[in-house]
């Protein structure tokens, strides 16, 4: 059965490991963090300016002065720091942020991103997405497999105006966990109870599959 | 000590014109220059063009300026939250120049050091970069991108002294300090004014020499665009 998007975040935090600075995304990425196992130490980056992010505030306790990317109220957990724009795109350029998660609306086989515009439809701009994908060496794509109409969002080439090229290195979605190679999408994880042929079916985009492909464990 | 106080955010403003280039400093809501704003917005000068991260919501922030028509071209990295923004957008009123968040910090902080320009692997391959002048370093390519000129930069701290020293609250920081000193003039408005000697100097997030007038702000509303909570 597909993974519904509490699944899919479940299947990123197993990509978290000790020691981790991270930056989320919006929407399925941020779930991440409620994903990420207790027993190791990991700081959540938030591009306007924080590095130790904890959850939400307590009722009352929200505060204007302390928000994240996504504008919702935030708390900071102990031996966090806040710090300007600048520096804070200084950690991301200068590769000092080792995982960054983020939302796509297309991937294609060679690892570009679209995710910032529709034209003539949905132009909100791209905000820190560009300097994230452009800097980043560890980046994941967390994306349902195909768009409302049922069309595939991992391609041969990204029909939209493009947020980075040949950026992407993971992708994960309700079906499967994809490695993007110069052979294109390598299929190496399914869904639990989703067949081969089912991802091959929603992949518009080559997609390499060498042997036995496991289930996921979550 | 040189002293950057002004009485009000009337002498503060003094000398803005129509068709000048503001810098205005916040991410989102959090850290805007809320009397800063509301005085443009009496002021009622037009032809503006803004450079701020975000462009306010319908009816707080820059959405003010907006709604009033006061802006011609507003250069931001994000501008989601705004019906009035996309529709003026849209119908070709509103001049948008959409420019990733690093290399906007970066453009105002080139602009407060004195770097003419600078180089971002941001935006390189995509039409962000069209036009613009391009080169390798190390294997990567990169895009040349300008530091910003502007007439006034609007900022909002959380404490301030007399000498224009500034501290900045929580994530209201973000792009607040990089733009002082970033254009001909730099008006900080602050919750908290107070006399030279009681700030530590070593907690001092930009130095007075950025600033060029100081005031107290009145009646700060810290609107929360999304108000998210756990229950206890």
């Amino acid at each position: 059965m597909a993974l519904d998007k509490n699944g899919i975040a479940k299947r990123i935090a197993q990509e978290v490991q000790d020691g981790y600075y991270v930056n989320l995304g919006i929407g399925i990425p941020t779930l991440v963090a409620n994903f990420v196992r207790n027993d190791i130490n990991v700081e959540f980056q938030s591009e306007n300016g924080i590095l130790g992010m904890g959850p939400f505030p307590f009722d009352g306790e929200e505060d204007a002065d302390l928000i994240n990317a996504g504008k919702q109220t935030i708390t900071a957990l102990p031996g966090a720091s806040f710090f300007d724009s600048a520096m804070s795109f200084g950690m991301i350029r200068g590769k000092h942020v080792d995982l960054t998660i983020l939302g796509a609306m297309e991937v294609s086989e060679n690892g570009d991103i679209a995710n910032w515009k529709i034209p003539g439809k949905m132009v909100k701009g791209m905000g820190g997405a560009m300097d994230l994908v452009a800097s980043a060496e560890n980046i994941i794509v967390a994306m349902m497999h195909t768009n409302r109409a049922g069309e595939s969002k991992l391609l041969k080439r990204c029909s939209l105006p493009l947020t980075g090229v040949g950026c992407v290195t993971k992708i994960v979605t309700e079906l499967a966990v994809i490695e993007v190679t110069d052979k294109g999408f390598k299929l190496i994880e399914r869904a639990p109870g989703v067949s081969v042929d089912d991802i091959r079916k929603a992949t518009e985009g080559t997609l390499v599959v060498e042997g036995d492909i496991p289930e996921m464990i979550l | 000590m040189i002293k950057k106080t002004v009485k009000n955010v009337q002498e503060a403003l003094e000398g803005v014109k129509d068709g000048m280039t503001m810098m205005l400093g916040g991410f989102g809501l959090s850290g805007i220059p809320e009397n800063s704003i509301s005085e443009l917005v009496k002021l009622n000068i037009k032809d503006l063009t803004c450079i701020s991260n975000n462009a306010g919501v319908d009816d707080f922030g820059l959405g003010l300026l907006l709604h009033k028509k006061q802006i011609k071209k507003m250069i931001s990295s994000y501008v989601g939250e705004n019906a009035e923004f996309e529709r003026q957008m849209l119908s070709g009123e509103l001049d948008v120049e959409l420019t990733p968040q690093g290399t906007l910090a970066a453009k105002c902080q080139a602009a407060q050091q004195g770097f003419p320009a600078i180089y971002t692997p941001a935006g390189f391959g995509t039409e962000v970069a069209e036009g613009k002048e391009t080169r390798e370093f190390d294997g990567k390519m990169h895009v040349l991108e300008y530091a910003y000129k502007a007439d006034f930069a609007f900022v909002k701290a959380w404490k301030g002294d007399e000498a224009g020293n500034l501290i900045f609250k929580g994530t209201a920081r973000n792009f607040n300090p990089l733009m002082c000193g970033a254009a001909t003039i730099t008006v900080a408005e602050v919750e908290e004014l107070v006399k030279p000697g009681e700030l530590d100097p070593n907690q001092i997030h930009i130095p007075g020499i950025f600033v060029q007038r100081i005031f107290e702000g009145k009646n700060y509303e810290k609107r929360i665009e999304q108000r998210t909570v756990r229950s206890k």
